[in-house]
């Protein structure tokens, strides 16, 4: 076994950044608004760093898919414990159609690649709540799926997983090698530390195209229209009961 | 008291008592004139959604976290950047209105009631972080930036701003009260973390304490007015900016938990501790009491003694040469073993206790509200002070379970009392000033951290004494001539 952990870190808004949507409706602005590391996926992070620190695996490699500044991302990740990053370059319009399908394929061929034991996603993005990557990248490598994990423990060649599920907990066991998605309450997050950035600056970054994976980036999706949630109406003021009533009956919902 | 008086007295002071009242209700009428006049003004310059006469939003803006009762505006406006706070000043200016800035609204000394009316600037659009400068360990913040808001859009940095008080406040609203918080004993308080500030003068005219943009670590130019301004609450003008002083989060942390036989040995480990050099971030005590709450709150079994709750910040080594120097001296003091925690989720449930002090202490009676005191005595004073005010607290039959930051021997008692008892609010008032006065008399202060608002001005002149009043006076006639700002809170006029 590699012992080898595969972490996927995606770049997004930030999560206390007020969207707004584009004039055109073609999507929102990012221009100059701040961007970090995707809530789940630090908690993944977090628990791959954890693992290390217990010394079950052996290796943290963070991956990002995106232009230049991903690049930022993986290194929050290296400050954060993670060893060595890979960043797949993709720019221009294949990185506006990027999606879980495009990003599952080139996690799937980068865990060949890399020989990986584990890989450990958030459940979702806060951008696009797909909720997809970690399943596809399971399905493409026929590898089992622990998902909503809310506690993950390493079992010899088997891990336990807490799931959260709908009607509570559920808890299965899974075969290496695996795919995990991070939930909320898997842990808290460390703050990256001044002394761990300045470490972080030293580990390497690898740069990978996705042609190199031999990963098509077509996309078989099409956004049509990007559109505000419609505004909250005023509500209205009635004096009696029957009048309520009437307004009821009015709009058909009595 | 009235009774007392002869009957020509009494007419007398029957007689002044209605030119008062007339010349408030003159005073009032002509001020509702003024706000109808301009109001559209106010509209022109900021947009009319962000002007509001609405009663639910002016009630909002006219109360606070503190037992003083909602004292709202006549009108509360919403700039969105400081040319548009400049122009409502002057607005304000030109027709004497009162001008009450307010950010959060979590103050505890009724600081933004206001008393005479007018005009309230809530600053909350002004929500931008500006000009973050990693490197040089600063950061410019507007109004409506809240501590939490600050350090989760720092998270990726490696930086942090440490001062912590209770509420997530506005951090230009915690320089106006120069706030302060549980790691006050390693990193300091608003006073020592505020580099600079943008202020809108009661007349619209918009200075920069320490020259615009400039963001030197120290500075020995001219009058320090950036300090004139941290803890005026208000008074001398609206904080639009403010430039702040970031640190390094630290690497690691433990906590630890300890009991003691008494509070002497409690505070004799606090001052043995800081005498040894240990650069404790936190030390936080907690008496019987409160520990008592706190069990029966969070369903814990800390023994029901006094407790000192420390947390230690460092790199791995420096927190075990902290950690064992600590133990030491507690030791040496009767204290009990050290319960403590490394890892974030362990180190919450150890400080649970502390977190939930504020609503553990309201739930001993279900319906009461809280109201925490607020007084700081050099740290050999704290003994004796906690002493007499816990005996206080028995002769008064009154439920003020205490908890305090005493590293800066700064103490609160968390005064838990029925509101609709009128008798024992005045008590509790009553205990209060005993208690601040106790304080003064040890060479102490009457509020640590909670800044005088409406209810210690009389305190705060007992404690800096006439002179420096006649001073304080001076100033704030000099920046606000025509008493604008914040009237009725930090200095008495000889009115209300």
């Amino acid at each position: 076994m590699s012992g080898r952990v595969l972490v996927g870190v995606k770049r997004v808004i930030d999560y206390a950044v007020k969207i707004r949507v584009k004039p055109d409706n073609t999507g929102v602005v990012t221009d100059g608004v701040k961007h970090s590391m995707n809530p789940f996926c630090e908690i993944a992070v977090e628990e791959a760093v954890k693992l290390k620190e217990k010394k079950l695996v052996k290796e943290v490699v963070a991956v990002s898919c995106g232009p230049q500044q991903s690049q930022e991302t993986i290194r929050t990740a290296l400050a954060m414990g993670a060893d060595r990053g890979i960043h797949v370059e993709v720019s221009g319009n294949d990185y506006e159609t990027l999606g879980p399908l495009q990003v599952s394929k080139i996690m799937a061929a980068l865990a060949k690649k890399e020989d990986a034991q584990i890989i450990i996603l958030g459940k979702q993005a806060i951008d696009d709540d797909c909720n997809q990557t970690g399943q596809m990248t399971a399905a493409l490598l026929d590898w089992p799926q622990g998902t909503f994990a809310s506690e993950v423990t390493l079992d010899g060649d088997k891990i336990k997983v807490v799931r959260e599920i709908d009607g509570g907990l559920e808890t299965i066991k899974i075969n290496t090698p695996a795919v995990l998605t991070a939930d909320l309450r898997l842990n808290t997050p460390r703050y990256a530390t001044l002394p761990n950035i300045m470490k972080a600056k030293k580990k390497k970054i690898a740069n990978v195209k996705p042609a190199d994976l031999g990963v098509n980036l077509t996309s078989k999706l099409e956004v049509l229209r990007v559109e505000d949630p419609p505004q909250r109406q005023a509500g209205m003021k009635v004096e009696t009961v029957e009048d309520l009533v009437g307004k009821l009956k009015e709009s058909g919902k009595v | 008291m009235w009774l007392n008086l002869t009957p020509s007295r009494r007419l007398l002071s029957l007689r002044w008592s209605l030119i008062q009242y007339r010349n408030i209700t003159l005073e009032n009428t002509t001020r509702k004139a003024a706000v109808d006049k301009v109001l559209s003004a106010f509209r022109t310059i900021c947009g009319k959604d962000n002007v509001s006469l609405g009663e639910a939003i002016r009630e909002q803006h006219g109360k606070d976290e503190s037992v003083h009762r909602c004292r709202p505006p006549d009108v509360v406006v919403f700039p969105r950047c400081v040319e548009e706070v400049s122009a409502l000043a002057k607005v304000c200016h030109d027709h004497n209105l009162p001008i009450i800035p307010f950010g959060t609204g979590t103050g505890l000394e009724g600081g933004v009631g206001a008393v005479k009316g007018g005009v309230c600037f809530s600053l909350r659009n002004m929500d931008q972080i500006l000009d973050l400068h990693p490197e040089d360990f600063d950061v410019t913040v507007e109004p409506g930036v809240t501590r939490k808001a600050l350090n989760a859009y720092l998270r990726d940095t490696g930086l942090w701003f440490p001062v912590d008080p209770g509420a997530d406040a506005s951090l230009c609203g915690m320089a106006a009260t120069s706030a302060s918080g549980t790691n006050a004993v390693r990193y300091g308080t608003m006073r020592e973390n505020v580099m600079n500030l943008e202020v809108v003068l009661s007349n619209g005219t918009v200075i920069h304490t320490a020259g615009k943009g400039r963001r030197p670590r120290k500075t020995s130019a001219g009058y320090n007015l950036t300090n004139l301004f941290v803890g005026s609450e208000g008074t001398l003008g609206i904080i639009t900016k403010t430039t702040l002083r970031l640190y390094g989060v630290p690497e690691a942390m433990v906590s630890a938990v300890c009991s003691f036989p008494s509070v002497q040995a409690a505070v004799d480990s606090t001052v043995q501790i800081l005498q040894t050099g240990v650069p404790i971030a936190r030390i936080e005590f907690l008496d019987d009491v409160m520990i008592d709450a706190c069990n029966k709150f969070s369903s814990l079994s800390y023994p029901v003694t006094p407790t000192l709750f420390l947390e230690f910040h460092g790199s791995e080594r420096s927190l075990e040469e902290q950690v064992s120097t600590a133990e030491e001296i507690t030791q040496s003091n009767e204290g009990s073993d050290f319960q403590w925690a490394r890892d974030a989720e362990t180190r919450n449930r150890l400080w649970k206790a502390r977190h939930d002090a504020w609503y553990a202490a309201q739930a001993l009676r279900p319906g009461c509200k809280a109201y925490s005191t607020d007084v700081c005595v050099p740290l050999s004073q704290l003994p004796q002070i906690i002493v007499e005010t816990k005996k206080d607290l028995l002769e008064s039959r009154l439920t003020g379970p205490i908890a305090g930051h005493v590293g800066d021997g700064n103490f609160h008692c968390l005064m838990v009392v029925d509101p609709n008892d009128p008798d024992e609010l005045h008590q509790v008032h009553l205990f209060t000033e005993r208690l601040a006065r106790r304080a003064l008399a040890m060479d102490g202060t009457c509020t640590g951290e909670h800044g005088v608002g409406l209810g210690k001005r009389a305190l705060l002149c007992e404690e800096v004494g006439p002179l420096a009043i006649q001073v304080m006076q001076g100033l704030k006639d000099s920046l606000d001539p025509r008493n604008l700002m914040n009237p009725g809170k930090i200095l008495q006029r000889g009115e209300l």
